[in-house]
């Protein structure tokens, strides 16, 4: 393996030498305490010729289902969307596939344009006025929510719906572990977060609240009431949000969301096994300053002429070191340019009739669903592009594998993550179920259900 | 941008801020040398009225184009006023630091420290 090494031995032996040991192990020996070193070597298999490695690596992929080779209605956060051949071609020019941060706006032009032109897109879409140029992805975008409410307001306490993705929830906890606030955590009820649990866990201590659009069920929270019971409160209004139904459901920024985050992924990006993919993070003016990110700004040259640059970078962790805003430096600019290019892709009416259309085919879905023997709806609210159902009786996973066995993904087992729902199915929809892959879901569901409730009563 | 110049009547902190005494109150701010090394301020992040503040501690953000630093009280005590005006002007910071650019007022909870602070020659003299 010495070719994947840059000290040859004789290096080796000159720098021993140069500290005066005679070898590593002595080095070791002199320098780390006996009380702190292992005593064994790790506990590692033999290593395996490059050859193997490649097999044994080929032999674990096979293991892996693509949405493309599946009729798939597994959604939780993720969306197998249509992505247009534009993308594929603009994101494989190699002034956007090679670059790095644009620190120099006079080489950066039209990287920093396409950073304001998203920035554009998302603040539109959001109905906020500021957006950065995005960040990781959506769950880091919700905990750094979190840390610009401990920047504003220093309240230690954050109010967190359970409709919130559970991705994000831990993310959360994480980082406010970090920075000392505390979570609290409020139930759904019916499927949408408990209003009155919602309003009293809010108070003068309240640093931020958090919540879902659609929530994790896929149902349609009153975003309008979450926000307005936190108004005499110091906290930071976060709502997570799912950008494809905003071209059907009221902007953020008219529901008294302070800050809009949220998964981007939807926005042109394939599920390529689970990322990468980008997080947006939107805001009112009042935190600008707090925002964590890249921020591109118009201006224009000496000679009047318009152009971009990175502004209000003393926020960032290259000037502000401890005390930045962030220091999750990375941007995935690659796939946030795929966003933009989605969204000017599909347009503005392009954006309202998906979400339409979406709207159409998940009643349908549902209905047909919850129409067969064994099948419930596990919420009544209103659904834009998901929805949850009960099977009760059934165990999810072995129901989800007789599905898979006919070649269709059902959906997803929201007792992984809700203890309280352990016969709760998570059922997702995008442009690209027709009619016909709903029918034979509806098919494939049914039978799946009732050979699984056959086989409980067999055995019970 | 005014001249250097480091008024008598004031008395001086080594973080390079200011208080201007008046009985049990006392006015802060920055120094000419302080807004000269942060250069042109670009925004200034206030305390809000009726927070209490450590002698030797950070109360405020100011923001110029090079860095954002945390301004230092000289004196302890609980904010009584804010100058709100620096909103839309910060840069009077810049032009008027013992004057417009003035920062808080703030109503002093122990008078014995005033006794610790440098008085304009003997700051001028740790600049150099």
């Amino acid at each position: 393996m010495t070719q994947y090494t840059a000290v040859t031995d004789a290096d080796l032996a000159e720098m021993l030498s140069a500290i005066g040991v005679s070898s590593i192990q002595e080095l070791f020996d002199r320098q780390i305490p006996a009380d702190v070193r292992l005593g064994r070597s790790l506990d590692l298999p033999a290593g395996l010729p490059e050859q193997e490695v490649y097999a044994h690596l080929r032999a674990l992929a096979a293991g892996n289902v693509s949405a493309e080779d599946e009729i798939t209605f597994l959604g939780a956060g993720m969306y197998d969307h249509y992505v247009p051949a534009v993308i594929d071609m603009l994101l494989g020019r190699s002034e956007f596939l090679t670059p790095y941060t644009p620190y120099q706006p006079e080489v950066s032009q039209g990287n920093l344009q396409a950073m304001f032109e998203y920035q554009t897109a998302i603040s539109e879409l959001t109905g906020l006025p500021v957006s950065n140029a995005s960040v990781y992805e959506g769950p880091s975008a919700v905990a750094s929510a979190g840390y610009l409410a401990r920047l504003a307001n220093g309240k230690p306490k954050f109010v967190v719906s359970r409709g919130l993705h559970p991705h994000s929830r831990e993310t959360l906890q994480t980082y406010a572990h970090g920075f000392g606030a505390e979570i609290v955590e409020v139930p759904l009820r019916d499927g949408v977060t408990d209003p009155e649990a919602w309003a009293a866990a809010i108070d003068g201590e309240t640093g931020a609240v958090f919540f879902q659009q659609p929530n994790f069920l896929g149902a349609v929270e009153d975003a309008t009431a979450l926000a307005s019971a936190a108004k005499d409160s110091p906290a930071v209004v976060v709502g997570q949000y799912d950008p494809i139904p905003l071209g059907v459901l009221k902007p953020p920024g008219e529901c008294g969301v302070d800050v809009c985050v949220g998964e981007g992924q939807t926005l042109g990006n394939r599920l390529d096994f689970g990322g990468p993919s980008f997080g947006f993070f939107a805001a009112t003016e009042a935190y600008l300053r707090r925002m964590p990110g890249r921020i591109a700004g118009e201006t224009v040259d000496a000679d009047g002429r318009r152009g971009f640059v990175l502004t209000l970078q003393t926020r960032e962790q290259h000037i502000r070191r401890e005390k930045a805003t962030s220091n999750i430096c990375t941007a995935q600019a690659l796939n946030a340019l795929a966003g933009v290019v989605y969204l000017t892709w599909l347009g503005k009416q392009g954006l309202v009739d998906l979400g339409e259309l979406l709207l159409q085919r998940t009643h349908y879905a549902r209905e047909q669903l919850v129409a067969l023997d064994g099948v419930e709806a596990l919420h009544s609210q209103p659904v834009v592009r998901e929805f949850a159902l009960s099977l009760p009786g059934c165990d999810v996973a072995s129901v989800i594998r007789r599905c898979q066995d006919e070649g269709v993904n059902p959906g997803y087992a929201l007792g992984r993550d809700y203890d309280e729902l352990p016969d709760g199915l998570l059922v997702a929809l995008t442009e690209q179920r027709s009619k016909a892959d709903i029918d034979r879901l509806v098919e494939v569901l049914g039978a799946a259900v009732a050979a699984e409730r056959t086989a409980v009563g067999a055995s019970a | 941008m005014a001249d250097a110049s480091y008024p008598t009547e004031l008395l001086y902190h080594s973080e390079h801020d200011w208080a201007r005494i008046d009985g049990d109150t006392a006015v802060f701010g920055i120094t000419w040398y302080a807004q000269d090394a942060l250069g042109e301020v670009v925004f200034f992040d206030p305390p809000e009225v009726g927070s209490s503040v450590s002698a030797g501690e950070s109360y405020a953000e100011v923001e110029s184009v090079k860095a954002v630093s945390d301004v230092v009280a000289p004196l302890s005590g609980e904010i009584v006023e804010v100058n709100l005006g620096l909103g839309d002007t910060p840069e009077n910071i810049n032009n008027d630091p013992y004057g417009d650019g003035w920062m808080v007022k703030v109503k002093l909870s122990d008078e014995g420290e005033i006794a610790s602070l440098l008085d304009a020659a003997a700051y001028e003299a740790t600049l150099s």
